[in-house]
């Protein structure tokens, strides 16, 4: 049975919790968004490439919460090398989950380089992640590794290559930025930070 | 007597808070990378290009962390497209900019990237504080770590080729 991303992100962020999100640009931006927008979620609408690495930022930042990375198969593979800075990291509370339809779904559907067999969760692997899967079914071993499993971790997540309906989230970066932080950091997001 | 500038930029870091640095090497900055990665207070997270660092940056500040970046003068080049999200989102950031493709440069393909790198920034609005001799050095880090932090603006700091006094392969490898 092929797996639908709208449905899969939803399964993923079905009573979240405490579970800080980041979405790569495009169709995973929309998905998240459909899934329910939340201050707790930062959809990206740019800097291809640079989903993975704000997870590990974040990861980093905040090291007793999860994080959660839901990002395009085209937009990891333009930063793929985040994946070997990830695993040298090794952030135990942190999951990138590739939503992965073989085509870049912004610009008319062209195919990616996983639609020529290249394997992401062995490319995670081999970089050192402790779980990496790809998945084709259902999603329950993956909200495992988002949830619950200590990471690094990784998960292809494959779909069906569909045109969906936008479903934007708010596209002021300042305002993104503002309510993540404030939802995370209480009144301390909004004054002058402290010194060490 | 010369002063230490890589261990005042060091001080300067400790002192700001800061706990994050991503780094891409260069003989620059060699020891900075060093004092960082001996320092318990602070992660040192090696990156395989200097994008990486603008993403590392944006989500430890989501985080409510302070870090900094330090790269060479042609890692500025594969910024351009991802300073954007730093200019729309207002992230605070702060680079520490080693220059190539200045005077004693030996390698012409240094020189395309070192002579463009403040227009590079300053097209995409980060602020640019050329530091050109090691008494200045500690003084324009310490006003781009306040100006980032204060102010959410992006800030660089290049230090001067003549500051780091690499002028051949060789001097390069003996750092």
């Amino acid at each position: 049975m092929t797996l639908h991303r709208r449905d899969v992100v939803s399964q993923l962020l079905k009573n979240r919790g405490e579970l800080l999100v980041i979405a790569g640009l495009g169709s995973t931006a929309w998905d998240i968004t459909a899934a329910g927008d939340a201050d707790l979620s930062f959809p990206m609408w740019g800097a291809m490439g640079q989903a993975a690495m704000m997870g590990l930022g974040l990861a980093l930042a905040q090291p007793k919460r999860r994080v959660v990375v839901i990002t395009g198969d085209g937009e990891m593979l333009m930063g793929i090398g985040s994946l070997a800075t990830i695993g040298v990291q090794q952030p135990a509370n942190l999951t990138l989950v590739v939503i992965d339809n073989e085509r870049y779904g912004e610009t008319g559907m062209q195919r990616t380089h996983t639609a020529d067999g290249v394997d992401l969760s062995a490319v995670a692997l081999a970089c050192k992640f402790k779980h990496a899967i790809t998945a084709t079914r259902d999603v329950a071993a993956v909200r495992e590794l988002v949830y619950k499993t200590p990471g690094p971790n990784f998960a292809a997540v494959k779909v069906a290559d569909e045109k969906l309906p936008l479903v934007l989230p708010p596209h002021d970066g300042v305002r993104l930025k503002a309510r993540f932080r404030r939802a995370l950091l209480g009144k301390s997001a909004d004054v002058l930070p402290e010194k060490s | 007597m010369q002063p230490d500038w890589p261990a005042e930029i060091h001080r300067e870091l400790t002192s700001a808070g800061v706990t994050i640095v991503g780094y891409v090497p260069d003989a620059g900055h060699k020891r900075l990378i060093e004092l960082c990665q001996a320092d318990k207070r602070m992660r040192a997270v090696p990156l395989t290009t200097e994008e990486e660092g603008i993403g590392l940056v944006s989500g430890a500040w989501l985080g409510g962390r302070k870090s900094v970046l330090l790269m060479q003068s042609s890692g500025v080049g594969n910024l351009v497209n991802v300073l954007g999200m730093v200019k729309v989102c207002r992230f605070p950031l702060v680079m520490i900019v080693t220059m190539r493709g200045e005077q004693g440069e030996f390698n012409p393909w240094q020189v395309p990237m070192g002579e463009n790198t403040a227009r590079v920034l300053e097209t995409m609005s980060v602020a640019v504080r050329q530091a050109g001799d090691p008494q200045t050095v500690a003084g324009h880090v310490h006003a781009a770590l306040g100006l980032a932090y204060e102010t959410q603006g992006a800030q660089a700091v290049l230090i001067a080729q003549r500051v780091i006094g690499i002028k051949s392969f060789q001097e390069q490898r003996n750092q």
